[in-house]
């Protein structure tokens, strides 16, 4: 380990955390959107309209049976020729902003899922009693069922983020520079692939491993209020 | 104050109910019992529209539950209800689950609503619990709270779905009480029971029910001196030895 260069990793820190600042944002916009996007996916799937049930479903299955990388590209590439659809003008949004509707719209497809078992596990007698005190459908809801469904799957929607936020290095294949990408970049220019790749692999051990401790301390926790 | 005028439901094809038809008055007790499955429970979260039913009709002061344009969450708000599960919000404290509905529904402000939930959490014997969440409470206590929860919104009638029989025993009468008194205050109950004490203590009329249908409705002293039907006596039997 003599030929490892610490100065690599200190000149080039500046480009590096730009990566991750970008990671980080696609990750917490992904989340935030996803989930609420999500959200009222699974409510849409647990309805008793049944047009809203077929689109529910068939959103969550196709985003659910293509590879991620695809999606990246085909609304990397689909995205502004809409926007100048709809806007009439060409609208360059370029591959970094593109990836923060992808991830939402993608992510939202797997966090609906976990939000529709959420709300499963909300023993029916809560909607009723709700109904009985003379909430609507949408204060029972929001009141009642959500919170539950929500602090129930809080370790599991943790879970998928760590998941999401290991995912946003696909963001290579458009071109925005990531964290990962970041690293990539610097190792095609500089040639010091073993600083690079050990730094990034560090980075993001400590991350991922602290957002597992803390789904396992909510597991506890959550546990014990209930 | 609650007409139910032959009613039936269907499961299916399943009956549940069948031309079910009775009818409380204002400051009346009526206790509902029969064997599991007789419909007991459905008939009764019929009143306030928690389950909908296919004949019949039934008007709750003067509004008619059935009818489409009726606005249901404002009826419900005024027909309070107990749950066998009790059905406290486990993600709230008491204070929030006693003041919840009043805000959102009633339209009453943050203290109002607490000041009120307070009070008839007062009268249920819980005031020292306000801070807790329902999973620290016994399951009377619980039950105690659900009932202040439904008292908070001004009911003009109450509705009990067995409301004891989730309760281990040394903990029955404690509800039972709360009950009791509600009703020597004039309350307007419809009481899914098979705790015949308290139907000898308050009620006005006994309902037993079979196989979704009213077999019996009588006033309490001929419910409980000569049943007229058998199957009523032979369950009467059963629950008196019992
Ligand atoms: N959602 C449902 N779908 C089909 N059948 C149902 C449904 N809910 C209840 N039933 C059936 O309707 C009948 C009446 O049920 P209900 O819960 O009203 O009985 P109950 O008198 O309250 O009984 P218990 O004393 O066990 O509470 C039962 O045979 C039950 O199996
Ligand atoms: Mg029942």
């Amino acid at each position: 380990m003599s030929d490892f260069d610490f100065s690599v990793i200190v000149q080039n820190w500046a480009f590096l955390a730009e990566g991750l600042r970008y990671t980080l944002q696609v990750t917490v916009t992904a989340m935030i959107g996803g989930i609420l996007i999500g959200t009222v996916l699974a409510l849409m799937r647990l309805s008793s309209i049944t047009p809203l049930q077929w689109f529910a479903a068939g959103y969550v299955n196709i985003f659910r049976s293509v590879p991620l990388v695809q999606v990246i590209l085909a609304f990397y590439l689909i995205l502004p020729l809409v926007l100048q659809m709809i806007t009439g003008k060409q609208i360059p949004i370029g591959a970094a902003n593109s990836a923060y509707f992808t991830f939402t719209i993608f992510e939202a497809a797997y966090y609906s899922e976990i939000m529709r078992s959420g709300i499963q596990s909300v023993p029916r007698g809560q909607v009723g009693a709700g109904y009985a005190l003379g909430f609507t459908y949408g204060q029972a809801m929001r009141y009642v069922v959500l919170p539950q469904a929500f602090r129930n799957m809080l370790p599991v929607l943790l879970t998928q983020t760590i998941i999401l936020f290991q995912d946003v290095s696909l963001v290579y294949a458009i071109g925005a520079t990531d964290f990962f990408g970041a690293a990539d970049k610097i190792t095609q220019r500089d040639l010091r692939p073993v600083e690079m790749y050990t730094t990034v692999a560090v980075v993001y051990f400590i991350i991922c491993f602290t957002l597992s401790r803390l789904v396992k301390w909510l597991q506890s926790h959550i546990a014990i209020i209930r | 104050m609650i007409e139910i005028n032959n009613v039936s439901k269907w499961y299916g094809s399943f009956q549940v109910l069948t031309d079910c038809t009775t009818q409380v008055s204002k400051s009346e007790v009526v206790v509902v019992c029969g064997p599991s499955g007789s419909g007991k429970s459905t008939l009764i979260k019929c009143v306030n529209a928690l389950e909908p039913f296919q004949q019949g009709s039934i008007v709750v002061n003067g509004i008619a539950v059935q009818d489409p344009k009726t606005d249901l969450p404002k009826l419900r708000a005024k027909v309070g209800m107990v749950f066998q599960n009790f059905e406290l919000f486990p993600h709230m404290t008491i204070t929030d689950n006693l003041a919840i509905a009043q805000i959102k529904v009633l339209g009453r402000s943050r203290d109002e609503a607490v000041d009120k939930g307070l009070k008839l959490l007062d009268r249920v014997g819980l005031k020292a619990q306000a801070a807790k969440f329902p999973g620290q409470l016994s399951g009377g206590q619980q039950q105690r709270v659900a009932i202040a929860r439904a008292l908070a919104m001004d009911p003009i009638c109450m509705l009990f779905d067995e409301p004891t029989s989730a309760l281990d025993p040394e903990m029955i009468n404690e509800v039972l009480d709360v009950m009791v008194q509600l009703a020597h205050e004039g309350m307007t109950m419809m009481c899914v029971t098979h705790e015949m004490g308290f139907a000898r203590k308050v009620a006005n009329r006994v309902i037993f029910m079979d196989r979704g249908a009213i077999v019996e409705d009588a006033a309490k002293e001929d419910f409980f001196g000569q049943p007229r039907s058998e199957r009523a006596q032979a369950f009467l039997a059963k629950i008196l030895n019992h």
